[in-house]
């Protein structure tokens, strides 16, 4: 008999998590799904699209209470792109809503031409991203999804850390005149930032200060940079921990500052070490001279682990402890 | 409405000078897709001269029609017939495909009269649908209407965007399909054979009208209502790719061909020709 799933965050990272004061919350997805309703209610132009995913969207109450404000696709991700973007160009705030897996592969043709080079303000939402769906296997996984809209002109991208990311990029892409491409997961997250906070596309966020390692995580990562800096703090070791919510435009000075003031830069990402946030700051630091020991956390490009997403995330050393060690490990 | 209404032999006579002009274009550009440019070039001026109510004037009104050209190659037919209706001077028309010229080789919104940036088949009728459900969304009357290749009709996605549209049944949305039977590698039935075609957008519940595409008053019928009530339209016009020029028609070849100077002088003489008789037979 097989043993339960492991939790996403070990019981040491959640006594870590304790010490820091963190607070758990709900999953983007849900914090996504509310915002989006709220928003809805008062502006009728606001139009979702959905490919037989209102359910993985947390959307069938917004279905219910809307009903005239959502358009069901079935399983077509591309007629939903191309659907979004023919909405977009007749006045209407589209938001495109499908497991980020699809739409930026299947759709991807859709994105970049009726979206990005059409130049409408559609929105994108890749729910379940990077290794939400765990282990129903590769299909289902969302690796590549940062990495071919960097590529591609023209659209906004943001992977939020928690709720409040969540909700201030779903206002964002609310009221945008260009293209916007959110994704999040499923899982439940905790409150990373104080209450003043400014939500700023492309500027970074300092969840921590310190000079030792800087831990530049995007999206559902960051918690994990967050606690591996914690644990850190037990050995001495000051970290800095940036949430770089938005992959682009990316906050280039806040990584220039990283890789020049830290002794050491580790970027974390749900996502391929390839074409992500750990390669763009890569060319952003080499390009201006800025050389400093650096490691990509991500997911290396081979076949996938079967397994959760604690277990995957675990076996890449993306959890709490696996983070640690790689960033201590840069400072031998 | 269009503010212009023409007669069958004013589009006639007004065909000669588009059909020219996108010669002389794609010549002077030294691309372009001359055969599919010529086969829906008719269908182009009945849509732009009588049916759609679209101009330089109304185009930033959302009550406007929409035109979208899923076919996006045969741009150059699209060029010459939004500059004749004014959206932007002609003498821009020498600019195509050279350095830093907002009209490449297929559609952008860059170009006045442009709605979507086509060219990857197969995008369009999904974008049209999205169009015409935002037109249903608030009430208003404005008609959808888009071109596809038969070409074009092997992706996948066009069929997707066929089923939603039945599904929502959006009788503003009109599919023309540019039934010339060419494409790139020769006869659609030996490439991809995808007849018959009114039975398969029937099968989809669409509205389904076969017209000559290159009858104007037929065509006028076809485009001025939907076929049927509660359902989309497609309109399969009945097309000759290169129509009009004689060395072109039904020519595979002609999908991608520009003329040499010595081509392009005797398509303009056979199209001055056939204007005079025009005038001599109908006057």
């Amino acid at each position: 008999m097989s043993a339960p799933a492991p939790p996403l965050f070990s019981p040491a990272a959640k006594a870590v998590a304790d010490r820091l004061g963190l607070k758990t919350g709900r999953a983007n997805l849900d914090e996504f799904a509310a915002t989006l309703e709220e928003l809805a209610r008062v502006n009728p132009d606001i139009v979702v699209v959905t490919s037989d995913s209102r359910g993985s969207g947390k959307l069938a109450p917004f279905g219910k209470a809307l009903p005239k404000q959502i358009v069901e696709v079935g399983v077509a991700e591309q007629n939903l792109v191309g659907i979004a973007a023919g909405l977009a160009a007749c006045g209407k705030k589209s938001f495109g809503v499908s497991p980020s897996c699809f739409l930026t592969a299947r759709a991807l043709e859709q994105i970049k031409n009726d979206v990005c080079y059409s130049n409408v303000p559609a929105v994108l939402v890749g729910i379940s991203a990077g290794v939400s769906y765990g282990a129903l296997g590769s299909t289902h996984h969302s690796l590549h999804d940062l990495a071919v809209l960097r590529a591609i002109h023209n659209i906004s991208i943001i992977a939020p850390a928690d709720n409040w990311e969540t909700r201030e990029a779903i206002r964002f892409a609310a009221t945008a005149s260009k293209p916007v491409f959110v994704r999040f997961g499923k899982a439940a997250m905790f409150h990373l930032h104080r209450p003043e906070t400014k939500f700023e596309v492309g500027k970074a966020i300092q969840l921590r200060e310190g000079n030792d390692v800087a831990f530049v995580a995007t999206g559902e990562t960051v918690i994990h940079a967050l606690l591996a800096a914690g644990k850190l703090a037990e050995q001495g070791l000051n970290c800095r921990v940036l949430s770089m919510h938005t992959i682009k435009p990316l906050d280039t000075e806040a990584i220039l500052r990283a890789g020049r003031e830290c002794r050491a830069v580790v970027t974390v990402e749900e996502h391929s070490v390839h074409g992500g946030l750990g390669e763009a700051c890569a060319a952003i630091l080499l390009q201006a001279g800025v050389n400093v020991p650096f490691k990509i956390a991500g997911i290396p490009d081979e076949e996938t682990v079967p397994g959760s997403q604690a277990d995957i995330f675990r076996h890449y050393g993306l959890s709490m402890e696996g983070l640690s060690e790689t960033a201590a490990g840069l400072l031998k | 409405m269009s503010g212009k209404t023409l007669s069958d032999r004013e589009l006639a006579l007004k065909a000669f000078h588009l059909r020219r002009k996108m010669l002389e274009t794609i010549f002077a550009a030294g691309a372009g897709h001359t055969g599919g440019g010529l086969s829906c070039l008719d269908i182009l001026n009945v849509l732009y001269n009588r049916i759609l109510n679209v101009s330089p004037d109304n185009f930033s009104s959302p009550s406007r029609d929409r035109y979208v050209q899923s076919k996006g190659h045969a741009v150059e037919a699209l060029y010459v017939v939004l500059a004749d209706r004014g959206f932007f001077p002609e003498s821009e028309l020498e600019t195509v495909c050279r350095y830093q010229s907002h009209f490449v080789g297929h559609p952008t919104r860059h170009v006045p009269g442009i709605e979507m940036n086509t060219g990857a088949l197969g995008h369009g009728l999904s974008i049209s649908v999205g169009m015409a459900l935002a037109g249903k969304m608030d009430g208003a009357k404005y008609r959808v209407f888009t071109l596809l290749g038969d070409g074009e009709l092997a992706e996948g996605s066009n069929w997707e965007a066929a089923l939603a549209a039945a599904h929502y049944q959006l009788d503003t949305l009109t599919a023309i399909i540019d039934h010339n039977t060419l494409q790139i590698t020769g006869c659609t039935r030996e490439v991809m054979n995808n007849e018959p075609l009114d039975e398969k957008w029937r099968a989809f519940g669409w509205g389904v009208k076969i017209v000559n595409g290159h009858d104007y008053a037929a065509l006028t019928a076809a485009l001025s209502r939907p076929a049927e009530a509660g359902k989309p339209t497609c309109v399969i016009a009945n097309t000759v790719k290169g129509r009009g020029v004689s060395f072109m028609e039904n020519v595979a070849r002609w999908h991608h061909g520009v003329p040499s100077e010595a081509e392009l002088r005797q398509a303009l003489a056979e199209l001055d020709a056939a204007e005079a008789r025009f005038r001599e037979e109908k006057a």
